[in-house]
């Protein structure tokens, strides 16, 4: 059987089926050029084909697709946010990335498990019983439980936290879901690739041209492209592109770790969350831990990752479950987390015409994929925002109207 | 970058600092416009390169600045604001 295996897996009969064209030289213009080949960047080349019929796009990645922020993620998908504005937007993208697999034809290991936020002080209860209220009155499931239904849904967790932050309730959230992130890429790639879009792995956006405060084309590493729409959707390196066009933003860029552990049986079905431990944690399909905490203290542009990090967040995990203590960390890594002073992102249109942000996705830019492609998609097609991410825009912060959202991973209330 | 010098205690490891932003001059509340008072207070510099940032020693209480490549992690120089020509 294995040689067998070996045969058919060498034999030309049957190559490998590849999900998009290997394109090498991009044309001399577009329609419009994405920067960023992650989930965001792919998910607005496939809305712009599929719902505006926009097809002639190229999508530049400097590295591969899904490299970055997308493939850095611990893969949780919710929308039990706190200003009603999070909770419509996120609760949008949770709806689509149900139906997801089927859409984009590729199973996504979609996995609806309920997610629990953790409260250990009467203060974070204060913040569940409110977050639970906003959610309900817009619509989505989340309510706050005591003690005994959480060690009904996980019996594992010591609900004293070893004496340390002993667990007061938490805000249940029906819908909290975890995905496998490469694959919602990939999809994207595939189906954007297959109306059209050209995708470009290894091209780096090294300038954009701008005339009379117009998108007129991009400098690349393959040379010149003239389009009048960019859009950038590259996390962590959005500091950089907007320093092209000279356009202000408050973003800073923090690091933000994760970590896995040697993969188990599967024992956790929930994902549970503590933002007084700065923990997150769920059970993957190939059994590993999934555990991410908060972000690095001060801003830093690399991926690289740190012993503090491991120390800090694994003694929280052996509070909230002890006998993880002889389980092994396999492998740690950090992404580049776009922060903005208000835990929201920034998207939509920017001073310069032609010139579209999507951005400011710091520790909360997975879950809100699909919502933020399709979103981007129609600003770009019509040249204005839609009012779903009208809250999101960059002017807000001139106009002194933040968004105050507190309910993203890592923020400790 | 695990260790940092402090300009008053020495190396010290890092775990006994806070790093406290981006060093920026404020405008002047009393003659600037709306707008710029905006950016002052919301918009940073996010770009890599090396920066001049506010430092905090816990221990001693040492408020001071350093001046650090923010795509290398590496610290250039530390001062006590206003006396870097001193150093």
């Amino acid at each position: 059987m294995p040689l067998g295996l070996l045969k058919y897996g060498l034999s030309k009969e049957h190559p490998a089926p590849r999900f998009f064209r290997d394109c090498t030289q991009p044309k001399k213009s577009y329609d419009a050029v994405i920067i960023g080949g992650g989930g965001h960047g792919l998910a607005a080349a496939y809305y712009l084909a599929k719902d505006y019929g926009i097809t002639n796009v190229a999508v530049l990645e400097k590295g591969y697709i899904g490299g970055g922020n997308t493939g850095r993620n611990t893969t949780i998908v919710r929308s039990n946010y706190l200003t009603p504005e999070g909770v419509n937007f996120y609760d949008a993208s949770v709806k689509m990335y149900e139906d997801l697999s089927e859409e984009l034809d590729l199973n996504l290991f979609y996995s609806t498990r309920g997610h629990f936020t953790l409260a250990h002080t009467e203060s974070a209860m204060r913040t569940m019983r409110w977050r639970a209220e906003v959610n309900k009155h817009v619509g989505v499931e989340s309510y706050v439980v005591g003690p005994d239904e959480i060690s009904k849904a996980c019996p594992q967790l010591d609900i004293q936290c070893s004496g340390q932050a002993p667990i007061l309730g938490a805000l249940y959230h029906a819908p909290g879901s975890v995905a496998r992130h490469d694959a919602v890429a990939w999809g994207y790639a595939k189906e954007a690739d297959r109306m059209g879009v050209e995708i470009f792995q290894m091209t780096e956006v090294t300038g954009i041209d701008v005339k009379s405060g117009k998108v007129v084309g991009v400098n690349t590493s393959k040379g010149y492209i003239e389009t009048n729409r960019v859009l950038s959707a590259v996390a962590g390196f959005t500091p950089r592109i907007t320093d092209m066009v000279d356009i202000d933003t408050p973003i800073v860029i923090h690091p933000l770790q994760a970590c896995v552990s040697e993969p188990m049986k599967p024992w956790l079905d929930t994902i549970l969350v503590s933002g007084s431990l700065h923990v997150y944690v769920s059970q993957s399909s190939r059994g590993e831990l999934v555990m991410g905490s908060s972000l690095d203290p001060y801003e830093v542009h690399s991926t690289r990752s740190s012993l503090d990090f491991v120390e800090g967040l694994t003694s929280h995990i052996v509070d909230m479950f002890p006998f993880l203590s002889n389980v092994k960390v396999v492998r740690q890594w950090a992404g580049m987390a776009d922060l903005t002073p208000d835990f929201a992102p920034v998207m939509g249109k920017t001073p310069v015409e032609g010139f579209y942000l999507d951005a400011g996705w710091g520790t909360w830019g997975f879950k809100a994929t699909p919502i933020s492609g399709k979103t981007m998609a129609e600003t770009i097609a019509r040249d204005v925002a839609p009012d779903l991410i009208q809250p999101f825009r960059l002017s807000r912060f001139e106009d002194y109207e933040l968004t105050g959202e507190k309910g993203a991973a890592s923020v400790g209330h | 970058m695990k260790l940092l010098q402090c300009p008053i205690n020495g190396i010290r490891p890092l775990s006994e600092f806070t790093y406290g932003g981006e060093y920026r001059d404020m405008p002047n509340p009393d003659t600037c416009s709306d707008k710029e008072w905006a950016a002052y207070v919301h918009y940073r510099h996010g770009a890599p390169g090396v920066k001049k940032e506010w430092w905090y020693h816990g221990p001693s209480g040492t408020w001071f600045i350093a001046e650090r490549d923010t795509m290398a992690d590496k610290v250039v120089r530390t001062y006590i604001a206003g006396q870097e020509e001193a150093k």
